[in-house]
């Protein structure tokens, strides 16, 4: 027992002694779930990381770790990040989010910012960004150019940001094409691009002729491309190497804005306790050029509503919905607050699939 | 839930699709046990062979030359393991084991630099009329060169084990190699042999998924197969066709998976993702079960060290 004592007082000594090295610099840390290069999530993520060394130079030193597991492991990354001294430390993937509130309360000096979750303490802020604004447009485009009338979804954890991200595309694919029908694959997984490919030939095998992703990689894409007439889009970051197909649009995530003002925040000894929920308005989520491979029309449409969604006149769950069991959600007219939103768990009428628990 | 969503030939041709780079990896390894020795290391070539091919038809541009390469790289880390357990005399299990660990770290840090890379086309061979035929033409003529590669392989093995004097020899030094080194046999030579063929199998297939299935490179992207090539041989009781048919079936229960989600089949998820492994266990129960019939079949001088003076 005394050893451990003497242990443990050790790693605080060496603790301190990193922060104190570290004083005359910001240390920021990043936590990603796949690795930088993959083209999609994590890789948006990490240009955050550059945006941050770009914007403020020597002032701060950023750290980071790749394919970091989500679960226990994920806490022991964490630790030791704190402990070497970080300042404010970035956890990047839903699954992150009880190792981000465990180690903070063990940290009270750093401060954590934790991706798409929704636990919060004083020192854990959590900022999402609204996709399912982004897969609105995407749906629009889906409902518009599917010939076999089925959409293919390559979903990834059952979690109320990838079912949000289902419905709306749902929602908008069924409103310019009554008889869609949507195909789900739940990959369980954020990063196997070789599961990620199997489930869209899986899905293409069975006439899906759009493939939707909520997962990180360009697998999908790649497997879209080997069938004529197969369409997808480009997931969290453009993927324009596939462009214009199968290509045709994408959802862009710009974390850059968020991650410099947080950094400056803690600079400045102003950072606080924030829930941050940005969406095409202010550019955290982008919509990738819409190809020629799309009908000028259908172009302009999707352009339209991505607009008036940009602009606040539009709110992509709007009622009259109803769920998935037939009972009423949204009347005529009436909009979906984000604290549905955020614990979403149903599917909207029309989806047959059931959600896995 | 939609069953007829599901074409039966299409399934068909996907499976093999996918059951290819374990078919690979199980026919390479059938041949270095049927030489005695097991070399547990099969999943460290493939995901090596993964790597080298990948980075190499990269670097090249052209498919062809990148499964060459994977081959060598396949071979190459086998006759390390080759060195050390013909040579040096080293526990073949342990060894075998290492390889694996090796080779999954080698490939990582050999595929930094590509991975999110997109690799050039491997084209499908062109059978003319022959793809047209109805049923048979979905199935069998629409693959690429690596699938038929691999049905060939099968067929070549079986007919080389079973009938040539090569294979005699070769299933000589398995059951005995002390016999076969009286006889003047050159037992270790010809275990190099198998043990480099084994490997370059094994890399082939790692290719195969690297450049063809999935077509990109990560780190792990094997995620077992290498295992599952393993337990095939042991599944086919060392017969080159039954190796084929547990191949196929062990690839059609992951595609299926896959397909009974997307026809909406309510099985929980769960249950349909480790359904690969868990017949893998069923069948390894059932084997081992008969312990005479399973026994008969095994080559006697399996994993045993083979010393020249004894």
């Amino acid at each position: 027992m005394k050893r451990r004592t003497l242990l443990a007082a050790t790693a605080l000594a060496i603790g301190f002694g990193g922060a104190a090295f570290a004083q005359d610099k910001t240390k920021v840390g990043f936590v990603f779930v796949g690795p930088i290069g993959d083209g999609g999530w994590t890789y948006e993520h990490n240009q955050g990381r550059l945006a941050v060394e770009a914007e403020f130079g020597d002032a701060v030193e950023t750290v980071y770790q790749e394919s970091v597991p989500e679960g226990a492991d994920a806490e022991r990354v964490l630790t030791q990040m704190a402990l070497s001294g970080a300042d404010l430390i970035f956890t990047t993937s839903f699954g992150y989010m009880d190792p981000t509130i465990n180690v903070a309360a063990k940290f009270p000096d750093v401060k954590f910012e934790h991706a798409t979750g929704y636990k919060r303490a004083d020192n854990v802020s959590t900022y999402s960004a609204r996709f399912y604004e982004g897969r609105a447009v995407q749906g629009h485009i889906a409902g518009k150019m599917t010939k076999s009338n089925i959409v293919g979804y390559i979903a990834s954890f059952p979690i109320p940001e990838v079912i949000r991200g289902i419905n709306s595309a749902y929602i908008h694919a069924k409103k310019v094409n009554p008889d869609v029908e949507f195909k789900i694959i739940w990959a369980y997984t954020w990063f196997d691009p070789a599961k990620e490919a199997d489930a869209a030939n899986a899905l293409i095998e069975q006439g899906a002729d759009v493939i939707m992703q909520h997962t990180d990689s360009t697998a999908p894409l790649a497997a879209a491309e080997k069938v004529e007439g197969v369409i997808g889009f480009g997931q969290a970051s453009d993927m324009a190497e596939y462009a214009p197909s199968p290509r045709v649009t994408s959802i862009i995530d710009n974390w850059s804005p968020y991650y410099i003002a947080r950094t400056k925040a803690v600079i400045d000894g102003t950072w606080e306790s924030v829930d941050t929920w940005d969406g095409i308005s202010t550019g955290m989520v982008g919509i990738g050029e819409i190809t020629d491979a799309v009908p000028a029309d259908v172009k302009a449409e999707a352009l339209a509503i991505k607009d008036a969604i940009g602009a606040g006149e539009y709110h992509p769950f709007t009622g009259p919905l109803k769920k998935a069991d037939g009972s009423d959600w949204l009347a005529e007219g009436e909009v979906a607050d984000d604290g549905t939103l955020a614990g979403m768990n149903f599917y909207v009428e029309g989806i047959t699939a059931e959600i896995p628990n | 839930m939609d069953l007829s969503a599901i074409n039966p030939l299409v399934l068909m041709a996907s499976i093999m699709v996918a059951a290819t780079p374990i078919l690979l990896a199980a026919i390479g390894e059938l041949v270095v046990e049927k030489a005695g020795v097991l070399n547990l290391g099969v999943e460290g070539m493939m995901i090596t062979g993964a790597i080298c091919g990948f980075a190499i038809a990269v670097e090249t541009g052209s498919p062809t030359i990148g499964f060459l390469a994977a081959m060598a790289g396949g071979a190459i880390l086998s006759l390390v393991f080759g060195f050390l357990t013909q040579v040096l005399m080293s526990n073949q299990v342990a060894t075998g084991l290492a390889l694996t660990l090796f080779g999954l770290g080698l490939s990582a840090l050999m595929g930094q630099s590509y991975v999110g890379v997109k690799p050039p086309a491997t084209d499908k061979l062109d059978l003319g009329p022959l793809a047209d035929i109805p049923v048979l033409g979905r199935v069998l003529f629409q693959h690429d060169l690596v699938v038929y590669l691999s049905l060939a392989l099968v067929l070549v093995v079986w007919a080389v084990l079973k009938y040539s004097r090569a294979g005699l020899i070769l299933r000589a030094v398995g059951e005995n190699h002390d016999a076969a080194h009286a006889l003047g046999y050159k037992v270790i030579r010809i275990r190099l042999m198998a043990i480099a063929f084994g490997g370059a199998c094994a890399g082939l297939g790692g290719a195969y998924l690297s450049l063809v299935r999935v077509p990109q490179w990560t780190e792990g992207m094997t995620a077992g197969a290498g295992w599952i090539a393993l337990a095939i041989v042991v599944f086919a009781s060392w017969k080159p066709g039954r190796a084929l048919l547990g191949a196929y079936l062990f690839g059609g229960v992951t595609v299926l998976q896959l397909n009974l989600q997307a026809a909406g089949v309510a099985v929980p998820v769960e249950y349909l993702s480790m359904s690969p492994y868990l017949i893998t266990i069923l069948v390894l129960v059932i084997m081992s079960a008969d312990r005479s019939r399973a026994a008969l079949n095994a080559p006697a001088s399996l994993g045993r060290i083979f010393h020249a003076s004894n």
